[in-house]
């Protein structure tokens, strides 16, 4: 400490006799540091770590939230065992994973060769066009869930409307289109297509935001490979397969990383699109959501509690697995 | 030139498909806040806009007496929580790039480690902390937990290290100015751009945040803009005009802000994503 200090300070202080001013600020030099990051541990001990060990302890309890504090009952792990064997907390898991994957997957098949054309065949339109992209992310989730279920709604819907015409598109007698549209109205409250219907509104909210992060990572790749490719002869895909993919290795895994934990904790959209119920059959029900209800709706904390816990075990797994899969070969 | 033009045309074609299906909702929500229940729920649905905005508004008023006090309340919460984060963040911030002091690195450490917490783990016992501090429907309920985010700290020391000079806080120091006197006079009028980006992630975080205020309010006065919308779904006849008009007024002023700052607002959220 006192080696630090005299570096940072000049040594002049031993010789001449110190201000009571100057003592203070001498001593508020060694303090300042502490005050000035305390903000963050006092707010974070009350709302941040706190909470985090009462829920762990209420997760190994029975409690009639009515009852007051007092009326908590130890009942082990009994609220965990009951979770994990649980019918509905099985589907919203399942649900989960699923709507993660069907969402999360395509945002970055798709964000990838999208940052590629607007890295390299837009100049001057470029910030306009990744604004665009970019907008689902910073809006409501609400207020665009709630535009999307209008849009979703099987009799007046616009998507429907837009399939059901391509289903139906005649040329003579034949309708070239069947095969791959529908001919009638999908129903997308039904549980089959519920989670179909989620994911697309997750893929179109968090496709920009993926692709704002590999452009950014295509702007350090180096120039001259560029350059040397195609003095070599290579195409633009090969370019492309050969240069930009593999240079992105490193933002790959940090933004598969980054959607593999928040499309587990999905909530705001599923909740707002089933209307928080989960849906017909709980079929878009995910796990946040599980925990949730299970808390607000049912009453029942502890096993609510321990719902959360498990859902960070699972998200701290896959994560490892992801880091263990993506993360070592850099 | 004329070697690339196919795949241009290509690259053009795709992405501007892509731009279509990113904005087409935007757009309907804006065209359906201007018709009537009637006509959006017609075969085919309405692709223009209409003349109901105003009718649609005056619906929303009747289901959510209290729309207007709800926006006031998200525009003052989030506000608040912006100032509190430029402040204690930017504090912290200018700690950590500053001072040598015992247990920086440790703290530093453990601070960005909070992010990596999911909110939903606090979700249930932050209920029960506010209805036991009876903070329910209370803004405070929303701002104090907010007030001093991991993000904003690392963003501000990245920002104080690389931006100000070392020699200009020891100058100051010598000068006989006190600790709390150099942020305040030297470091904060040197770091207002990094002030900008924090404050607009703040902002738009918090008027967009839902699961906070759902678990602590539950008087609908004192509902933000978010639960209000919600508080719309659900209850018999479904008003799609009101709620596309609500969803509008809501999104709306970050789309104005968004405009005004996408460069800076882009660069915000991504710094520290990419080393180098």
């Amino acid at each position: 400490m006192s080696s630090v200090e005299s570096a940072v300070r000049p040594p002049v202080v031993k010789n001449r006799k110190r201000t009571l001013k100057q003592r203070l600020n001498a001593s508020g030099y060694k303090w300042a540091p502490y005050v000035f990051v305390s903000p963050f541990f006092v707010i974070f001990a009350v709302f941040g770590l706190f909470p985090l060990l009462f829920s762990l302890f209420l997760s190994f309890h029975y409690w009639e939230p009515a009852a007051g504090l007092g009326a908590m009952e130890w009942v082990g792990i009994e609220n965990f065992t009951f979770t994990l064997t649980d019918d509905w907390f099985q589907t919203s898991v399942y649900n989960t994973i699923w709507i993660a994957l069907a969402a999360g997957i395509p945002q970055h098949v798709v964000a990838i060769p999208l940052a590629y054309f607007l890295h390299t065949s837009f100049k001057r339109s470029r910030n306009t066009v990744v604004g665009m992209y970019f907008l689902p992310f910073i809006t409501s989730s609400v207020a665009i869930s709630l535009v999307f279920t209008t849009l979703f709604s099987r009799d007046f819907g616009m998507i429907n409307m837009l399939f059901t015409s391509a289903g139906n598109w005649t040329v003579g007698d034949i309708q070239p289109l069947a095969w791959l549209f529908p001919t009638a109205n999908i129903d997308w409250n039904r549980p089959e297509y519920t989670k179909t219907m989620i994911a697309f509104v997750v893929f179109w909210r968090y496709v920009g935001w993926n692709t704002v992060l590999y452009l950014s990572a295509m702007q350090t790749i180096p120039k001259d490979l560029y350059e040397a490719a195609t003095v070599d002869g290579a195409k633009r895909w090969q370019q492309f397969w050969y240069i930009t993919v593999p240079m992105l290795k490193p933002m790959m895994f940090f933004a598969v990383t980054l959607t593999i934990i928040g499309n587990l904790q999905l909530f705001e959209e599923p909740f707002i699109i089933t209307g928080g119920t989960g849906g017909i059959e709980q079929a878009g029900k995910t796990a946040a959501m599980h925990m949730y209800i299970t808390a607000f709706v049912e009453g029942d904390f502890g096993t609510a509690s321990a719902v959360s816990w498990i859902l960070f075990a699972l998200i701290a797994f896959l994560t490892w697995g992801n880091n263990k899969l993506l993360g070592e070969k850099k | 030139m004329n070697k690339l033009t196919k795949s241009h045309i290509i690259a053009y074609f795709i992405v501007g498909m892509g731009s279509i299906i990113m904005l087409a909702p935007f757009y309907f929500m804006f065209v359906f806040a201007t018709h009537t229940n009637s006509s959006i729920l017609s075969v085919p649905p309405p692709v223009w806009f209409g003349g109901e905005f105003v009718n649609n508004v005056g619906i929303l008023l009747d289901a959510l007496p209290y729309f207007w006090h709800n926006i006031g309340l998200s525009f003052y919460v989030a506000l608040i929580t912006t100032i509190l984060n430029l402040f204690f963040c930017s504090l912290a911030g200018y700690a950590f790039a500053m001072f040598e002091f015992k247990g920086r690195n440790v703290m530093f450490i453990l601070i960005m480690g909070t992010m990596l917490l999911p909110p939903f783990l606090g979700m249930i016992p932050t209920a029960l902390i506010m209805s036991k501090l009876e903070w329910m429907n209370q803004p405070r309920a929303l701002y104090i937990p907010m007030a001093c985010g991991a993000m904003g700290i690392f963003m501000m020391r990245q920002f104080i290290s690389s931006a100000i000079p070392k020699e200009l806080i020891e100058a100051a120091r010598m000068d006989g100015c006190n600790e709390f006197a150099i942020y305040w006079r030297v470091v904060v009028p040197l770091i207002t751009p990094a002030f900008g980006t924090l404050g607009l992630i703040t902002f738009i975080g918090q008027w967009n945040n839902f699961m906070g205020p759902l678990v602590v309010m539950n008087d609908m006065k004192m509902f933000t803009v978010p639960l209000a919308l919600r508080a719309l779904q659900g209850t018999g006849q479904v008003p799609w005009g009101a709620i596309c008009a609500g969803a509008a007024i809501a999104v709306v002023p970050l789309m104005i802000l968004f405009v005004m700052t996408s460069r800076k607002l882009i660069d915000g959220l991504t710094a520290g994503a990419v080393k180098g």
